[in-house]
């Protein structure tokens, strides 16, 4: 709850100011019906007709300030819980914002969408009702339950009666409903993944002529989550008939007791008039009450789903740093029998006790067959992820040891998976570097061979991209990654893999302008064309999680086995 | 946040208010603007868009009819026994419950009194029964009409070309389909049971009220005008506010979906910061937003509610008068006033729920937004065809995604069926859009493609696309088992046949070692397979298929090269027989090809076979001796 608490407090006058308006709407409430019994009782038993127009106006004038109130109070409740929910939005996508690579694994995007936006208007709107009804509505019960007490205490004996019986079936309502609410909210997480997919997987659907398969996919899970709705709901659904239930009976039962007195004549009857109204009263408290209930129960599904991203463990941070001022500057690399797994209880770890030394200013090639760990390996010098076992050490310090803002900001990583964002290419590149002037973007621009196609644009860099850069070549987009990645004058630059989809000639042109233009710079670069590492300063070949052979390319002809594979399977095609 | 950035935003997103379109509509390139883009989509706020909205929405519980009506006779049984209930009442104070100093003996008026309370428990027992019956009804309709509007969201999105998908954000589709639809759904699961109960309870006790006292019931009569006046009013200042709501909370989700799904980048990029910037601006955008839309809905409740108090004050004043002057009854006054509450009750609790209203009204114009684009046009006139053999000849083709932008220019080619073409260029040439064209994700203007003969737009769109197979750049895998994800090639599989296509592939070896073998589910887009795995299971699902034309979009760029050679023996099975078009940048993948294009800048420059294009001398002998400078 420490998670609203401090919006609460931010915004303490929201707070504060909806419920006290809504209490003093609520006071009116009860007042009215006083001065229209007194009107009954006094002014038409006496005949007083002056008394009764006086009264009246009294009423009226009750009505305007009540509306008054009423009004600002619903204007502070719906500040105060849309600044809360926008509150609490903030955090939760700060703390994603926050997630390590693994914590980014671990739920997917679908769900955290959900949550962020779906699971805080759920929040959002029994903040709300709770502003508005928080107090207004036990008030109102209770002013009801206190007038009725006043008017014949006898009489209110039977409404508390009813008030445990009532009690007890609203419990027994919310405890079956709420884990059924979960499972609600759970089915539209699903729901709402498989439209993300599908929307992504659009071409393959379509390539496949897979339309029919999908919606047929799609039915089961909307049939999923219309089951899961409706038996969340229908529980909640009795809320309404058994509190007008309840309410109904105790009407009954006070027009029978107050039969007797009133015909003996200790009662009269304009008090039973007001003790109904108050009954009345009670049952719109008491459905307010239940609706408020309901909203909870979703709020509450709710609101542990919020907390799960929040209290999501963060492990990889870097609050126990004990160099947090290290700023690097070699970027020499260094490993120690390092080993990891992703799936802890897996049996073969994807990097097995790697030891390797990377001196600064080195070109390296990495190279090994599909799945070996080459990810996984440069993963581990920007603290992608942490070492089971060893120690990745970086200009000499052990990883953890160092911020990862400047760790980070030294080390830049073009990912296999490219990812451009809606924006202009200029926007785009100056992720690297936020106050990048336009010759610095060019310049960066033409180190990775893309500043021909993109001054080729009618726009140039001030070009717009659709999301993912969907209007871009698959090299294209490459190209412009490590662009991107080039601007943030890194100390380590890694490629992994990111010409796959860039000609041999030009990727050629990107390797000898990386030698010329960034002498000082560690360079990594993961690739499945031997052409691309032949003639780095040290090679590096993997294979089943460790490393089978390091050095240069005539060193690894004589000595690796698994080199020389590679090697032949490229170059024998009569050359 | 800083002022330059927030002007930097404020360009970006532009004035949600005022320029509806949001993000800057994008203009170049690959698949931009087109029909039904960006522009159009933006919901235009005429009034009359709402109310249609509206009846279109009640057309999705027509089918629902039967039930509909029982729910009404339920809650017609239910409003008119619930103002039964309390019009007995009268007649019980009256009869019953006064004193008499004259006649002390109250037994008999005890018990009819007791006769009373009887009927009343009887009357209120089939009050409660029905409002159940009702509202349990209504759910199960509710929910089944919104399946169905999900269900015809999703199947429209199934129909809608690749361009719409080009230009609309995936969070801001999403966003339609849950809060939007979510929004419609609170709306049909609680206030339309409301204003149906609520009308029906309105008549009533109207009716009962001026049987009662007709100066007490014209006195509420006459307040009516007013309270729909000021409704009215209301609900024009909120209307347009609740789109912006609704359109900022798409726009919300879309960055949302936009950054998350590229987190990693943002986190080695150390960006952070800059991302969270952004989305407090737009988050605030909402909270602003919704701020105002909910309040302006908001002044509905109370102001409705002091209106009702206002005729319930004028009731007891005139009715205490009348009791004075005219000797009414204690008890017709009372019920009267118990009248004035109930007539407004239902008032009251539909005006609470503007929100509800006005949020669903909104979310169903996003929702019919999407039904409404345009779909990949239908198939006219096709020319049946059994069998596709694999003939297929492209004639000066020139294509753009844009009309200003050409992609391709002129490009003739020929494939017999069984043969290989490679597809050689530098990036950027136009190769991906050749492949695009061929199972007509975009329709040419210029030129013609024929397949034995019959051109595509002849022949009918899903039996092309089932005929040719393709491994794209980008590999997508589907959330479910591996399994299920070869067997997409082609769904009645056996267990064997995919087992046999992953051989194919190269990919059962590794299959094996995971943690389920082939029953080991994928989840988030194989997240947990490498780039290089992944690529092999889509060349599996390819391979499974057996359509007679093949595209492979650089199939194996993430493959290392032993693997991609232990899978050339399975590549070359695969490509027997079927026509194949291949793009690749390994020349080696590209040279047993029958004919090789050499594309630069939408262009055929070169073509021909490996010895006579390296003969020739030109790019690709260059290329292929790596001393070329295409760029």
């Amino acid at each position: 709850m420490k998670k609203y608490g401090k919006y609460v407090k931010k915004y303490w006058y929201s707070f504060l100011l909806g419920p006290l308006f809504m209490i003093l709407e609520a006071c009116g409430e009860f007042i009215v019906p006083v001065i229209n019994a007194n009107i009954i009782n006094e002014g038409a038993a006496n005949n007083d007709i002056d008394y009764i127009v006086k009264n009246g106006i009294l009423m009226l004038i009750i009505a305007v300030l009540m509306m008054a109130t009423g009004v600002l109070g619903a204007n502070f409740a719906i500040r105060g819980s849309a600044r809360l929910a926008a509150g609490v939005r903030k955090d939760v996508f700060a703390k994603i914002q926050k997630f390590s690579f693994e914590n980014i694994d671990e739920f997917t995007t679908g769900s955290l969408i959900t949550r962020i936006t779906n699971d805080i208007t759920q929040i959002q709107n029994f903040t709300q009702t709770l502003l508005r009804g928080m107090f207004r509505s036990p008030i109102m019960l209770i002013g009801a339950l206190a007038m009725s007490f006043t008017l014949n205490p006898k009489l209110a004996w039977v409404i508390l009666l009813v008030v445990p019986v009532l009690g007890l079936a609203i419990f027994f309502i919310i405890k079956t409903a709420s884990p059924r609410y979960t499972r609600m909210q759970e089915a539209l997480d699903g729901l709402n993944g498989n439209v993300g997919e599908t929307i992504t997987n659009e071409r393959v659907i379509k390539s496949f002529v897979r339309e029919e398969h999908e919606i047929k996919r799609f039915e089961e899970i909307n049939d999923n989550l219309l089951q899961k709705s409706t038996s969340a709901l229908k529980v909640m659904l009795l809320m309404q008939p058994v509190s007008a239930l309840a309410v109904n009976i105790t009407t009954l039962a006070v027009v029978w007791f107050a039969g007797r007195p009133i015909m003996v004549g200790d009662m009269l009857i304009g008090d039973l008039t007001a003790f109904i109204t108050f009954l009345q009263q009670i049952l719109m408290a008491l459905n307010f009450l239940a609706n408020i209930i309901l909203q909870g129960a979703r709020a509450a599904a709710s609101n542990r789903r919020i907390s799960q991203v929040l209290e999501a463990d963060v492990k990889l941070t870097d609050d126990n740093g004990t160099s947090l001022d290290t700023v690097i500057e070699r970027g020499e690399i260094e490993f120690k029998n390092v080993t990891f797994r992703y799936f802890k209880n897996s049996a073969r770890p994807v990097l097995d006790k790697i030891n390797v030394h990377i001196a600064p200013g080195e070109l390296v090639g990495i190279i090994g067959s599909t799945g070996s760990g080459k990810t996984t390996f440069v993963s581990m010098i920007p603290r992608l992820y942490d070492a089971d076992e060893g120690e990745v050490l970086v200009d000499g310090v052990n990883v953890k040891e160092l911020s990862l803002y400047n760790l980070r900001e030294s080390v830049s990583v073009v990912l296999q998976k490219n990812t451009l964002f809606s924006g202009t290419i200029a926007e785009n590149l100056r992720w690297g570097n936020e106050d990048a002037t336009d010759e610095e973007i060019s310049y960066a621009a033409s180190v990775a061979q893309a500043d021909g196609f993109v001054r080729g644009f009618p726009d140039g860099y001030q070009t717009e991209l659709g999301q993912g850069g969907v209007n871009l070549s698959g090299g294209q987009k490459q190209r412009l990654c490590i662009a991107r990645a080039l601007l943030k004058k890194p100390k380590i630059v890694i490629l992994d893999d990111s010409t796959s989809a860039v000609d041999t000639a030009t990727e050629a042109s990107i390797r000898k302008a990386f030698r010329e233009e960034l002498p000082n710079v560690t360079k990594l670069i993961i690739s499945q064309r031997i052409n691309s590492v032949m003639d780095a300063d040290k090679i590096i070949v993997m294979d089943k999680g460790a490393i089978v052979g390091a050095g240069k390319h005539h060193e690894l002809m004589q000595s690796c086995e698994e080199y020389r594979e590679i090697y032949y399977s490229q170059k024998d095609k009569g050359e | 946040m800083d002022a330059i950035k927030q002007s930097r935003l404020e360009a970006k997103y532009g004035n949600v208010k005022q320029a509806q379109g949001g993000k800057k509509e994008m203009n170049m390139g690959r698949g931009p603007g087109g029909p039904g883009g960006r522009g159009s989509m933006m919901a235009q706020g005429k009034p009359k868009n709402t109310a249609k909205s509206f009846f279109r929405l009640l057309r999705y519980l027509a089918s629902e009819k039967k039930l509909i009506i029982i729910a009404l006779v339920c809650a017609i049984i239910n409003t008119v026994s619930t103002l039964a209930a309390s019009y007995m009442l009268r007649p019980i104070m009256n009869n019953f419950l006064y004193h008499d100093e004259a006649n002390p003996d109250i037994t008999d008026r005890l018990v009819g009194l007791a006769w009373g309370i009887a009927v009343m428990a009887a009357v209120y027992g089939v009050s409660v029964l029905t409002q159940w019956l009702q509202q349990r009804i209504m759910l199960a309709v509710s929910q089944r009409s919104l399946k169905k509007l999900r269900g015809e969201l999703y199947k429209k999105l199934q129909t809608l070309p690749i361009r719409y998908f080009d230009t609309h954000p995936t969070g801001d589709v999403m966003s339609r389909f849950t809060n939007d639809v979510d929004a419609v759904g609170e709306m049909l699961n609680h206030t339309l049971i409301q204003l149906i109960t609520g009308v029906i309870s309105l008549v009533g006790t109207l009716v009962l009220m001026l049987y009662t006292s007709l100066l007490l019931g014209g006195i509420t009569l006459i307040m009516t005008p007013l309270l729909t006046y000021v409704s009215k009013a209301i609900i024009k200042q909120s209307r347009g506010a609740f789109k912006v709501q609704q359109k900022s909370l798409g726009m919300l989700n879309g960055f949302s979906e936009e950054t998350i799904s590229g987190q990693k980048v943002v986190k080695v990029f150390n960006h952070e910061q800059t991302a969270q910037e952004e989305f407090e601006y737009l988050n605030d955008k909402l909270c602003e937003a919704q701020i105002s839309a909910q309040f302006k809905a908001g002044i509905m409740g109370p102001v409705t509610h002091q209106l009702s108090n206002v005729s319930y004050a004028i009731t007891a004043c005139v009715g205490g008068i009348l009791m004075v002057t005219q000797g009414f009854d204690v008890g017709g006054l009372s019920i009267s006033l118990n009248y004035t509450r109930s007539f407004n009750r239902p008032i009251n609790e539909i005006s609470m729920q503007m929100n509800t209203i006005f949020s669903a009204l909104a979310g169903a114009e996003r929702v019919f937004d999407v039904l409404d684009a345009d779909p990949e046009p239908v198939d006219e006139d096709t020319v049946a065809l059994e069998e596709i053999k694999g003939h297929v000849v492209l004639d000066n083709v020139s294509f753009g995604y844009t009309p200003e932008v050409t992609v391709l220019h002129d490009i003739s080619l020929y494939a017999k069926p069984g043969q290989k073409i490679a597809f050689v260029g530098s990036t950027g040439a136009g190769k991906t859009t050749v492949t695009n064209l061929l199972s007509r994700f975009y329709d040419i203007k210029q030129g013609s493609i024929t397949i034995d003969g019959v051109p595509i737009e002849k022949i009918n769109r899903a039996f092309l696309r089932s005929n040719i197979a393709m491994v794209l750049q980008d590999t997508h895998l589907f959330t479910g088992t591996v399994r299920e994800n070869i067997r997409y090639g082609r769904l009645d599989a056996t267990d064997e046949e995919v087992e046999a296509a992953a051989k194919a592939a190269s990919a059962h070896s590794f299959i094996e070692q995971l943690e389920n073998g082939y029953d080991t589910m994928l989840e988030g887009d194989g997240a947990n397979l490498s780039q290089g795995q992944r690529q092999l299971i889509s060349i599996a699902r390819a391979a499974i298929s057996h359509a007679p034309i093949l595209i492979l979009d650089e199939a194996t760029s993430s493959v290392d090269t032993r693997t991609e050679k232990h899978i050339e023996e399975g590549m070359d099975a695969l490509m027997e027989n079927r026509t194949t078009f291949v793009i690749a940048h390994r020349l080696s993948t590209v040279r047993k090809s029958n004919a090789i294009m050499v594309l630069e800048k939408g262009r055929i420059v070169e073509r021909g076979d490996h010895d006579q294009l390296i003969a020739m001398g030109g790019r690709y002998a260059d290329l292929y001796h790596e001393i070329a400078e295409l760029d």
